[in-house]
């Protein structure tokens, strides 16, 4: 592609969805933009990224945006943020929130949803451990490719063997055809929703726990600093927040700080903290 | 070096699943059918047991049963690995004593997360 084509759709994606588009990235663009470009008619991915400088197509820049976002997930993904949401976070809540009150989650990156599920699968096992506190989950993503997955929650049946325990899949999880379907009892605290970690969170209200799992790895410092800043806002001065294993909030923010031994993990800074009280 | 069994009537399936198993340190004992894979146990019990479901002579859900009646037979950990996809297989897997159970074609990944999900690895 040429350097001033590569740059146009590299300014693109970063005021669209916040991604960096490096050049180590470029092989990307063949795999990822060559059905568009083949469904607008256009010979090549060089064709396409010409097309869009000239006219200005929101619904295919969009596209184009939605497309080279990588959605790859799993149920339970790295294990330990799930244990540590059953062994810290929950007793946390249940001790801390009245009892008949509501607790709110966020999966912001919730992509196909598995990890709200994998969520929505311990809490249910662990309904007794919550002492009567309600918890609903927010899962979010940018594209609405994943977020229409989400909600109809069917399964391929190589995707409900990566990280999914036998047991589980047999509980929550109904045969359709050659798919498997999340059991609707399952699906009825979460609510699914489109939203572009950019834009403004003063809408979604307030939250106890953030799950902002393996997305800020596509950001540039000065995004993840100022998505970070403003989980913080959104998020209880007792709340958590978990991150992907590849992600910290070090040398990006003082809002957080990362919970001693306790990976992927973090909580509200304390003088954070005393200023919100 | 922990001991897995791999009960399966095709030759090429258990030397596809040896390959994998191997690569996460595993020695493989191979058996064609539950009869064998029975006698195998009798000689020594495995860590853990890769099992088919259709095979000649015994199949898989009766070895199972008939291994956790044997002394010592609660202690392998079995993973099923067949064709049988649908939630009445699976169930009376669980149910036999199975410890987790994976749906043909499986893969590397699968079959390593798999094994990761019940503390083998
Ligand atoms: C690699 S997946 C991670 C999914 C899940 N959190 C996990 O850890 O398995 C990253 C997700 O982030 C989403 N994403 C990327 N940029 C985003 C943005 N600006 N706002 C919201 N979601 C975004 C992508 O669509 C994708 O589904």
């Amino acid at each position: 592609m040429n350097s001033a084509n590569f740059e146009f759709l590299a300014n693109l994606l970063l005021k669209k969805s916040g991604h960096v588009l490096s050049p180590e990235k470029g092989y990307l663009l063949d795999s990822r933009l060559g059905p568009i470009a083949r469904k607008e008619g256009l010979s090549s991915v060089e064709e396409l990224v010409q097309s869009m400088r000239t006219g200005n197509d929101q619904r295919l820049s969009w596209a184009v945006t939605e497309a080279m976002t990588t959605n790859e997930t799993f149920f339970f993904r790295d294990r330990t943020p799930f244990d540590l949401f059953k062994s810290e976070v929950i007793p946390h809540l249940a001790e801390n929130r009245r009892p008949g009150s509501k607790a709110r989650i966020w999966c912001a990156a919730a992509s196909a949803g598995q990890e709200p599920y994998s969520l929505a699968m311990i809490l249910r096992e662990e309904r007794s451990a919550l002492r009567g506190v309600q918890m609903d989950i927010l899962a979010s993503d940018i594209s609405d490719k994943v977020i229409e997955k989400a909600k109809a929650g069917l399964y391929s049946q190589f995707e409900v063997q990566r990280g999914l325990p036998v047991q589980l899949l047999v509980k929550y999880f109904q045969k359709q055809g050659d798919l498997w379907q999340v059991d609707p009892s399952l699906r009825q605290n979460i609510s699914f929703k489109t939203f572009n970690l950019l834009n403004s969170f003063q809408t979604l209200g307030t939250f106890d726990v953030v799950f902002c799992r393996n997305v800020l790895i596509y950001f540039n410092q000065q995004t993840k600093t100022d998505i970070l800043n403003r989980i913080a806002s959104r998020l209880a001065p007792d709340g958590f927040l978990f991150l992907g294993a590849a992600e910290t909030v070090l040398g990006l923010t003082d809002a957080f700080e990362p919970v001693a031994g306790k990976r992927g993990l973090y909580k509200r800074k304390a003088i954070a903290q005393a200023k919100v009280a | 070096m922990k001991h897995c069994l791999v009960v399966d009537d095709s030759r090429v399936i258990r030397k596809v699943a040896c390959r994998i198993l191997e690569d996460m340190e595993f020695s493989c004992i191979e058996a064609e059918d539950g009869q064998q894979a029975l006698d195998k146990c009798r000689q020594a019990m495995p860590e853990a047991i890769l099992l088919d479901w259709n095979m000649p002579v015994m199949n898989g859900i009766d070895f199972l049963k008939a291994l956790r009646n044997e002394s010592g037979g609660d202690k392998p950990v079995v993973v099923f690995c067949t064709t049988e996809n649908d939630m009445g297989h699976i169930t009376e897997a669980l149910r036999a004593g199975a410890n987790e159970y994976i749906m043909k074609p499986f893969d590397s990944d699968i079959l390593s997360a798999k094994f990761a999900e019940v503390g083998l690895i």
